[in-house]
């Protein structure tokens, strides 16, 4: 096969049920967008495991490379005022 | 899995990760051992990334090859409900080997050049499936036992260094408990039977029980490739410990059907709290690895003509795909 004539990836997104978030489940080889759903439903939910499917190109999703993951995530290292546990309020304080 | 038994990359991939103070190689190391799940795009070692390449897809080929014995039966199956049931099985091993070779493709490597591995004869995949399935009690005893062998080496790959393959064997693992269930209860069903049955029942555990054995590879003595495996947390526990737990599992399983497994030596070790099994015959492992097993022609010819002959589907889709693409939202498939 050329390189033309192979099924472009897609990503599978799963929501379990109303309520939660779409979740990724892994990917699937299709022609197209109709197919990649029909082949996720076939693939991922045949139990039940689903009330929606989302699917995206891969080569659509843009990703942080793990490389720069320092950089990218440092300048919320040292913010620690950020977070409610940072702040000595005296036991006598309640529902606070 | 069914990839314990495969698990031997070609020795100059075991070259260990260069443990350069500082360098990738020993930070590599210092987040495997801190139990870190290494992802798609993290830097890795070559024979990190090769030694899963290899197992994860001989694990998907052995999925794809699997629903040739079992398939075998769907049209013969006793009734409409285990008709049913079989197809549901077989679907979910087809399932099982989609999951794999997503998470293999993770890794640099595309579904083609891994189907080709398959069909070449290049790749293996488990020996198990170069066994026939002569009689009904053999679908029963392949549930039982290959996918109850298959469930003890792929809990502990849940917990893979690599996300992806332990992601994927999650979903795997959440599905095989039904496989041994419907195997089991097959096998009851027959040794429930008329005497006959039983019978079929006995030969077909005399046929699998030996082959279930090796399918967790060689014994801890003879197989080199473990260390590094185990170093890396893409295995975590020897191929002797997961045979002693599966004979120790399935013995008093066998004993409830009232059946023998064929092994004049096994018994209870009551000072060891196991049971002792007697020596496998490796020579039969390694000519059915090696290609003269009694179906390796049949199964990787099957596999070739139906790749073959779904040639024109593919290509038709394709075109069909592109043909209705709408000319605005045109983008090379
Ligand atoms: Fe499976
Ligand atoms: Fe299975």
């Amino acid at each position: 096969m050329t390189a033309s004539q192979l099924w472009p990836l897609y990503e599978i997104f799963i929501r379990a049920r109303g309520g939660l978030d779409h979740k990724h489940v892994g990917s699937i080889h299709a022609v197209d967008a109709r197919m990649a759903l029909e082949h996720a439903r076939d693939v991922y939910t045949r139990r039940l495991e689903g009330v929606s499917i989302w699917i995206v190109r891969s080569t659509d999703i843009i990703a942080s490379d793990p490389a720069d993951a320092d950089s990218l995530f440092e300048p919320a290292r040292d913010k620690v005022y950020r977070h409610p546990t940072f702040y000595e309020i005296p036991d006598e304080v309640k529902t606070l | 899995m069914y990839s314990q038994g495969l698990d031997n990359p070609p020795p100059e991939r075991m070259v260990p990760a260069a443990a350069v103070a500082g360098g990738p190689g020993e930070r590599f190391q210092l987040r495997v051992d801190a139990e870190e799940k290494i992802e798609p795009k993290d830097w890795m070692p070559d024979g990190y990334r090769q030694t899963l390449i290899r197992q994860i897809s001989q694990h998907a080929h052995s999925e794809i090859v699997g629903m040739l014995p079992e398939g075998n039966w769907i049209t013969r199956a006793p009734s409409l409900l285990r008709k049913c049931i079989l197809i549901a099985k077989v679907q979910d091993e087809g399932g099982h080997g989609a999951y794999l070779y997503s998470a293999a493709e993770t890794l640099g490597v595309s579904r083609e050049e891994l189907v080709d591995q398959l069909l070449s004869g290049k790749a293996k995949y488990s020996s198990i499936f170069n066994y026939p399935t002569p009689t009904w009690a053999d679908v029963g005893a392949i549930g039982w036992l290959v996918d109850g062998a298959a469930i003890m080496n792929q809990i502990p790959l849940c917990r893979c260094s690599y996300g992806p393959y332990a992601r994927a064997m999650v979903r795997v693992c959440r599905e095989e408990s039904f496989h041994q269930r419907q195997g089991y209860e097959i096998m009851l069903k027959l040794s429930q039977g008329t005497a006959a049955q039983r019978e079929m029942a006995q030969a077909a555990l005399n046929r699998w029980w030996w082959p279930s054995l090796m399918m967790f590879g060689p014994s801890d003595n003879d197989s080199k490739h473990s260390t590094q495996s185990m170093r890396w947390k893409i295995k975590r526990f020897s191929n002797d410990e997961l045979r002693q737990k599966f004979v120790d599992f399935t013995i008093p399983q066998a004993d409830y059907l009232g059946l023998k497994v064929p092994d004049p030596e096994l018994r209870w070790d009551a000072g060891a709290d196991c049971y002792r099994f007697g020596p496998i015959d490796w020579t039969e492992f390694d000519e059915v690895l090696k290609g003269h097993g009694p179906c390796n022609r049949e199964r990787l010819d099957a596999r070739r003509k139906a790749h073959a002959e779904g040639a024109w589907v593919r290509e038709a889709a394709l075109a069909y795909a592109a043909k209705s693409r709408p000319a605005t939202a045109g983008r090379a498939a």
